[in-house]
C-alpha cells in the first residue's frame, strides 16, 4: 500500500529529526509519532514517521527464520543420510 | 555588482569576441584553436605505408542540460567533456578533438561561467583531448535554465578496432565497471527538495583511459561491445545491446555493487538503481576466453577498480535481459519509462 | 540497511518456501491487497518459490489505481487555472484522465509539481505566497495522516495560500465492498503493513468475523511475504479464520492512535468513487466543514466534464481480483507502460504494470 522504510533517529529538534538510513541522512517529521526517541527506528513514509520500529520484535522475527532455516538444513541433512 | 551575460555577448560583435578571448581561449589553449577559424584542420593520422587502411574516424556530439549546474562530484562543464569522450571511447576510439557549443541565459552570472569552462578544461586535460572549436549564443532570460552545452567530439579507431553494440555472441562475459547509480541519485538528492541532508557524489570521470587499458589486455577482438550507463541506467544499456545484438543477457543480482547510501535512498523513494543515471560506469561484453585477463586491466584502473563479471550473454530470450535474483528466481528487466519520480506506494 | 537487509536472507526464504511446499495440499486463492506486495511479489519473484496450489492475486490496493477519473480530470481542470500550482506525488502524474493527464497539462503550460511530501508542499507554499499550492490528496490510511498534519501546520503558521483537494480512501470499506460482491472466491488475505501500521490489526478482525476468510498482515520484505503466506496456508488447510499479525515489529492491534486522532480531527468518512468499484460507502475521506478554507474542492468548484473510461479498460476488474492482467485483450498490446490506458498499467504499484515490467507478457 504504501512505501516506508526503517531509518534510526540520530537528532531531534522540535517536530523535525534528523535520521540515518544506510549511510544516507534525512529530515523527516514526527508530527504523527511525538513519542519518538533518539536511538529509535523510525518508519519513514512520504517524510513522516508513521511508527516506531519494535526491535524485541524484529529481532524476534529473525531468530523465527533463522529456527526455521536450522530446521529445514537438519532436515534436508537427515534426508541425504538416507534411511 | 556581479558581472552577468548579457544578450550583447551573443551579437557576435565585439562583446562575443571579448567573451571568448578572456573565458575560453585561455583555459582551451591550443594552436588550433588560437587561430579562432571557422573550422579546426587537425592532424588526423600519422602517415604510413600508402595503401593501407590506417584506421577510421570516430565523430559524436552530444546536448548537456543538468539541473542544479554544480552538484558534489561534477558540473555541466565536466559533464559535457567526459560525456562525449566516454561515447568515443565506447567505439573503441581514441578521442582526440572536441568542439564546444554554449547556449548562456541572459543573466548568468560569469563567474558560472567561468567555472563551467575551468572544469571542461581539466577535464580535457584529464581525457588528453583539446576543445578546438566552439560557438556561443546568448538567450534572453528566462529562455535557458542558466547554461546549456553541447560538444562533439572526433577520434581515431586504429584499424582492427570494431567495438560494437551489436557484436555481442553468447558466451560472453558481462562485466560492469563499478558502483550503480550515484550520478543519478547525486541529482536527485539535490533536486527533489527530498529531505536528504548529506547530497550524494555524482561519479561523472573520463573513461577512455579504462577502455584503452581494456583493449590493450585484451586479445584483438575479444572486446565486442562497450556501453557507458548514462540516462536509463545499467537496464536500459544492456536492452539496447541485447536488441542490437539479437542476444539474451544474464545478469546477476547478487554480483551487482550499489553503495549503501544510493540503495537507501532508491529504497525510500521507490527507484531501482538499474534504471538510475551513471555518467563514469560503463559495460563491456567480452569474448570468454579474455574475461580475466580484462577484468584484471580494468581492476588496475582509477575508474575500473571496483569492476566486476556481473553476467553472461546467452542465446536464450534474445533482445531481452533477465535478472537472476539472490532468492534463485528471475525477473525480466526493462527500459524505464517515462520520468524517474518519487514513488508512495 | 538495518531491518531491510536481513529480511531479504536467501537461505532462509528458501526455507519458508519448502514450508508452504510441505503444508499446501489445496488450492488456495489469496489476494495481496497492496499495491506495494503486488511490486515485491514481482521484484523478487516469489510467486516462482511458491507451489502451484498457492494463487497470488493482487487487489485495489495501489492509491492511483483507485483515483476515479473524476478526480484526476478535476486535478488537470485544476493545474490550468490561473495563479495555481498543483504539487502531486510523483505515481499519479502519467496517469491517464478521461481527455489528458496532469504531466500533459504540464506541458500546456500548466504549473504542476512532483512533491516527495507535504512538507515539500508546505514550503512550495511558503515560497510563493502569491500562487495558491493545492496539494493532491491520493493515498490511503498510510498517506491521509501525513495530510492531515500538513493541514494543521498551515493552520498553525497562517499559510493561507496553501489546500488539499482530497481524494483518499479507506481500505477495510474497499475490502468489504469487494467480499459483498462476491465474485472472487477469497481463500485468505495478505494483510496491508503499513496501513495497519496506522489503523492497527484489529481493523481487519471482520473478514474473519463477518466473511470466514483468515487475514495475514505482512512486511514488504521477501521473508515477511514468505512468512504471511505460510500463515496464510496453514490457517486454509486447518480451516480456520483469524487475523494474523506477520509484521509485529511495526504493526500492533490499536496502531498509531495519533495519527488516527490527527485523521479524524481533518476529514470526515464520506461516499467515494473508486475506479474499478464504482460508488463504495464511507470510503473516502472529505475536509470536515472546519476546514473548508484548505479545501480545494470547496474553494475551485471546477466541473471538469464528463468522467470518460476507455471501452477497452478493465482495470476494474483486475482491482476486484476477477480478472488477471494477461486476461485484459489490451494488456501488452494497447496498453503498455509507455502508453497506458488504464491506471494499473501506469502506476509503478498497478498490477498490470508489474507483471508487464517483471515479465508476464503477451
Amino acid at each position: 500500500m504504501c512505501l516506508a522504510v526503517p531509518a534510526l533517529i540520530k537528532r531531534i529538534e522540535g517536530s523535525l529529526a534528523e535520521v540515518e538510513l544506510g549511510g544516507a541522512t534525512l529530515t523527516i517529521s514526527l508530527a504523527l509519532t511525538p513519542e519518538a526517541q533518539v536511538g529509535q527506528y523510525a518508519i519513514i513514509h512520504t517524510g513522516y514517521a508513521i511508527g516506531l520500529l519494535d526491535e524485541a520484535e524484529a529481532l524476534e522475527t529473525l531468530q523465527l527464520f533463522a529456527d526455521m532455516e536450522a530446521a529445514a538444513s537438519e532436515a534436508d541433512a537427515a534426508e541425504a543420510a538416507g534411511p | 555588482m556581479t558581472e552577468r551575460i548579457l544578450l550583447a555577448h551573443g551579437g557576435g560583435g565585439q562583446l562575443t569576441h571579448e567573451l571568448i578571448q578572456r573565458v575560453f581561449v585561455p583555459r582551451f589553449a591550443n594552436a588550433a584553436l588560437a587561430r579562432l577559424d571557422d573550422a579546426a584542420v587537425l592532424e588526423l593520422c600519422p602517415p604510413i605505408a600508402p595503401g593501407t587502411r590506417a584506421g577510421r574516424l570516430a565523430f559524436t556530439t552530444d546536448s548537456y542540460v543538468v539541473s542544479p549546474l554544480f552538484f558534489p562530484g561534477g558540473d555541466i562543464g565536466k559533464l559535457a567533456v567526459c560525456g562525449t569522450v566516454n561515447d568515443l571511447s565506447m567505439v573503441g576510439a581514441r578521442p582526440l578533438y572536441l568542439s564546444a557549443g554554449f547556449i548562456i541565459e541572459e543573466g548568468l552570472p560569469l563567474a558560472d561561467l567561468e567555472r563551467a569552462a575551468d572544469s571542461m578544461a581539466a577535464a580535457a586535460a584529464e581525457a588528453g583531448v583539446s576543445i578546438v572549436t566552439g560557438d556561443t549564443k546568448v538567450v534572453g532570460r528566462g529562455s535557458a535554465d542558466g547554461l546549456f552545452i553541447n560538444t562533439a567530439g572526433v577520434g581515431w579507431a586504429p584499424a582492427g578496432v570494431d567495438v560494437s553494440g551489436a557484436n555481442a555472441r553468447p558466451g560472453d562475459a558481462l562485466i560492469v565497471s563499478g558502483a550503480l547509480g550515484e550520478h543519478g541519485m547525486a541529482i536527485m538528492s539535490l533536486r527533489e527538495g527530498l529531505p536528504i541532508a548529506a547530497p550524494l557524489r555524482s561519479d561523472c570521470a573520463p573513461l577512455n583511459g579504462l577502455v584503452e587499458a581494456l583493449l590493450e589486455a585484451a586479445p584483438a577482438g575479444a572486446v565486442h561491445s562497450l556501453r557507458d550507463l548514462t540516462r536509463g541506467g545499467l537496464a536500459a544499456a544492456l536492452v539496447e545491446l541485447a536488441e542490437q545484438s539479437g542476444v539474451g543477457i544474464e545478469l546477476d543480482e547478487s554480483r551487482l555493487l550499489v553503495r549503501p547510501e544510493v540503495a537507501s535512498i532508491c529504497e525510500l523513494l521507490g527507484l531501482d538503481p538499474l534504471h538510475v543515471a551513471n555518467e563514469g560506469k560503463l559495460v563491456a561484453l567480452v569474448a570468454p576466453e579474455a574475461a580475466e585477463a580484462a577484468l584484471a586491466a580494468m581492476r588496475a584502473q582509477r575508474y575500473g577498480s571496483e569492476a566486476r563479471l556481473a553476467g553472461r550473454v546467452v542465446a536464450a530470450h534474445p533482445g531481452r535481459v533477465v535478472l537472476r535474483t539472490p532468492l534463485g528466481t528471475s525477473r525480466l528487466v526493462d527500459r524505464l519509462v517515462g520520468e524517474q519520480l518519487p514513488r508512495i506506494c | 540497511m538495518r531491518y531491510l537487509d536481513e529480511f531479504r536472507d536467501p537461505a532462509q526464504a528458501r526455507a519458508l518456501a519448502e514450508r508452504i511446499h510441505a503444508l499446501s495440499t489445496r488450492p488456495l486463492r489469496i489476494m495481496e491487497f497492496c499495491g506495494g506486495h503486488t511490486h515485491a511479489i514481482m521484484r523478487h519473484g516469489l510467486s516462482q518459490l511458491l507451489p502451484p496450489t498457492v494463487e497470488l492475486l493482487s487487489g485495489p490496493g495501489c492509491p492511483v489505481c483507485v483515483t476515479a477519473n473524476r478526480d484526476l480530470d478535476y486535478a488537470i481542470a485544476l493545474a490550468q487555472q490561473p495563479g495555481v500550482i498543483v504539487a502531486t506525488f510523483g505515481d499519479l502524474v502519467r496517469v491517464p484522465g478521461s481527455r489528458s493527464s496532469l504531466q500533459r497539462a504540464q506541458a500546456e503550460g500548466g504549473d504542476v509539481r512532483v512533491v516527495y511530501s507535504t512538507l515539500d508542499a508546505l514550503a512550495l507554499a511558503r515560497a510563493h505566497p502569491d500562487r495558491r499550492v493545492v496539494f493532491m490528496g491520493i493515498g490511503f490510511e498510510t498517506t491521509a495522516p501525513t495530510v492531515a498534519a500538513s493541514i494543521l501546520q498551515a493552520e498553525a503558521e497562517g499559510l493561507s495560500n496553501y489546500a488539499v483537494y482530497s481524494a483518499h480512501k479507506t481500505t477495510p470499506a474497499a475490502m468489504r465492498a469487494i467480499l459483498r460482491a462476491g465474485e472472487v472466491g477469497l481463500s485468505g488475505i495478505l494483510g496491508p503493513g503499513h496501513v495497519s501500521t496506522i489503523i492497527g490489526s484489529a481493523a481487519w478482525e471482520f473478514l474473519p468475523r463477518e466473511h470466514g476468510i483468515p487475514c495475514v498482515i505482512a512486511g514488504f520484505e521477501p521473508l515477511d511475504i514468505l512468512r504471511a503466506v505460510a500463515w496464510l496456508v496453514e490457517l486454509g488447510e486447518t480451516g480456520r479464520a483469524e487475523v494474523g499479525n506477520a509484521y509485529g515489529r511495526s504493526v500492533t492491534g490499536e496502531g498509531n492512535r495519533v495519527a488516527q486522532a490527527m485523521m479524524a480531527r481533518v476529514f470526515t468518512l464520506d461516499d467515494a468513487d473508486w475506479r474499478g468499484l464504482g460508488r463504495v460507502p464511507v470510503s473516502g475521506l472529505r475536509l470536515r466543514p472546519e476546514y473548508a478554507r484548505f479545501d480545494a474542492a470547496a474553494l475551485y468548484p471546477l466541473d471538469p466534464g464528463p468522467a470518460a473510461e476507455h471501452p477497452g479498460c478493465r482495470c476494474g476488474e483486475v482491482l476486484r481480483g476477477t480478472l488477471l492482467p494477461p486476461g485484459c485483450a489490451l494488456f501488452g498490446r494497447g496498453c503498455v507502460p509507455a502508453h497506458p490506458i488504464g491506471p494499473c498499467m501506469v502506476s509503478a504499484e498497478g498490477a498490470c504494470a508489474a507483471y508487464y515490467a517483471y515479465g508476464e507478457r503477451p
